[in-house]
């Protein structure tokens, strides 16, 4: 809530304001950051000439309040690159990150924010994605979590549901991925895999079973590092399915989609 | 045994000195460092910093009215998770059901049905990015303003209905009432998209949505 919520409290009738009253303790306790907390905040003090305070975590939320510098300001929380900061007078807003980062601790140094860059990115251990895209003429929507060895090789295991005209199915799978170049950027990669496919004809159109088949797979494509956690992942994958009957089958997948690393 | 039997001795000392029967010890002397006059006693200040929580995830649950083309609306709920990445940008991934009813064929013709009651579950997943239009704030009576927002969104997914799974595409757009600066409520409106052949020919369903949600930060 803004500052002027508080100061409109004085200008309405006692029920309203008591109800306010009621509905902020609920907040605060809904929100779990009850009165005991308040005193784990850090503090920092203005640097800059001055601080602008936002109604809300975007540059489209106006400024409302303007600390002055040396004031001590307490952060609350953070949302993306807003900062949610309480002044000592008890107004409340938004400042981006840009002009906290010129605020100081109580040591007289410039605050430091932990923060994911693109070193985290070469770095990284982790990684969460979803893509999806085209296999075979089916469409394909995959997620996939890897382990990085090391900056250059990582370890990733794929699940993916099929949906096609003729036939669904799901796949299942895992790769080795190896980064020639982890601290580009845009970071090209080759990847190697096994599992398995299961497909289901749909019975409407084809008469067939259920199969279950082996897969073997090579690929490549690219990581692209966005911002903060951020990746972006577009890939081809030519599979080779080792079906029972005499021939294998061998598809062509291209996806596109988005990653974390953490 | 040996720190204990050490403890005690060093006790023993502390009490002796306390009642002023220890040796007197005199202080070893400072060192004195060349043109050092005065020796700084700078005591360290101990600062624990504590740290600033994070919230860029949001995750709730909705509930509202589907219209599955052809087998009429019904009650639709599910669950969202939504993961801030700027203050623009999210990506949000939703699981929701419904339960479609009948054709207009089926009660006009009053025969078999098209689908048995399993087949007329509808399930989706799907996985979006999303962008916030329009920030601001929207003022409730007199005095009062909470942070609000547009946004847009749209993604892919898979629908499961009518004995089969379908690959869907949905976008939308909604808006963002921000109760406090964690719980916030939802007014969403989608659109699903799959294809469907099972009256007679192929084609491209669409499946609208409207719902209203509760989300929390975290």
């Amino acid at each position: 809530m803004s500052e002027r919520n508080i100061t409109t409290i004085h200008s309405t009738s006692r029920s309203i304001n008591s109800l306010l009253v009621a509905v902020l303790v609920l907040s605060r306790i809904l929100t779990s950051e009850i009165a005991q907390a308040a005193e784990e905040y850090r503090s920092v003090s203005v640097a800059d000439p001055y601080l602008e305070m936002h109604t809300g975590p975007g540059k489209g939320y106006p400024v409302f309040h303007v600390v002055d510098r040396g004031d001590e300001i307490d952060i609350i929380m953070r949302r993306t690159d807003w900062f949610q900061v309480r002044t000592v007078s008890g107004a409340e807003g938004w400042v981006d990150r840009a002009q906290m980062e010129r605020t100081l601790v109580p040591t007289g140094s410039p605050i430091e924010f932990a923060e994911s860059t693109q070193e985290d990115f070469t770095e990284k251990r982790w990684e969460l994605g979803g893509l999806a895209g085209d296999f075979g003429g089916a469409n394909i929507v995959s997620i996939y979590g890897a382990y990085s060895v090391n900056p250059n090789v990582s370890i990733e295991v794929w699940g993916s549901q099929i949906l096609g005209n003729f036939s669904n199915g799901w796949m299942g799978s895992v790769n080795l991925t190896h980064e020639t170049w982890p601290d580009w950027r845009v970071s090209p990669f080759f990847t190697l895999g096994t599992g398995v496919i299961h497909t289901e004809p749909k019975p409407t159109i084809v008469q067939g079973e259920d199969r279950t088949d082996q897969i073997a797979h090579a690929g490549a494509g690219f990581r692209f590092y966005a911002t903060r956690r951020f990746v972006l992942r577009a890939e081809f994958k030519s599979y080779v399915v080792f079906t029972s009957r005499d021939d294998n089958e061998e598809v062509e997948e291209w996806k596109v989609g988005f990653a974390f690393f953490f | 045994m040996v720190p204990l039997f050490t403890l005690g001795l060093s006790g023993c000392a502390a009490t002796k000195n306390l009642f002023g029967l220890g040796e007197e010890e005199t202080p070893p002397p400072a060192e004195i460092i060349d043109g050092q006059v005065i020796e700084p006693e700078v005591a360290r200040r101990e600062i624990k910093e504590p740290k600033i929580d994070s919230e860029d995830f949001e995750v709730g649950a909705f509930i509202g009215i589907m219209s599955i083309e052809d087998f009429g609306s019904d009650v639709v709920y599910g669950a969202r998770l939504a993961y801030h990445v700027t203050e623009g940008f999210f990506v949000e991934a939703s699981i929701g059901q419904s339960e479609a009813g009948q054709t207009s064929f089926e009660i006009l013709s009053g025969g078999a049905p098209l689908l048995s009651d399993s087949e007329r579950t509808l399930t989706y997943y799907n996985m979006n990015v999303g962008y916030n239009i329009l920030p601001g704030e929207s003022f409730v009576g007199e005095g009062r303003a909470y942070n609000s927002a547009l946004y847009i969104s749209a993604g892919l997914g898979s629908t499961r209905f009518a004995g089969d799974d379908r690959f869907t595409v949905n976008f939308g757009a909604g808006y963002r009432f921000l109760l406090t600066d964690s719980v916030t409520f939802h007014v969403d409106f989608r659109d699903h998209l799959f294809d469907i052949d099972l009256l007679g020919e192929e084609k491209t369903a669409h499946n609208l949505e409207g719902s209203l949600g509760v989300t929390v930060f975290f």
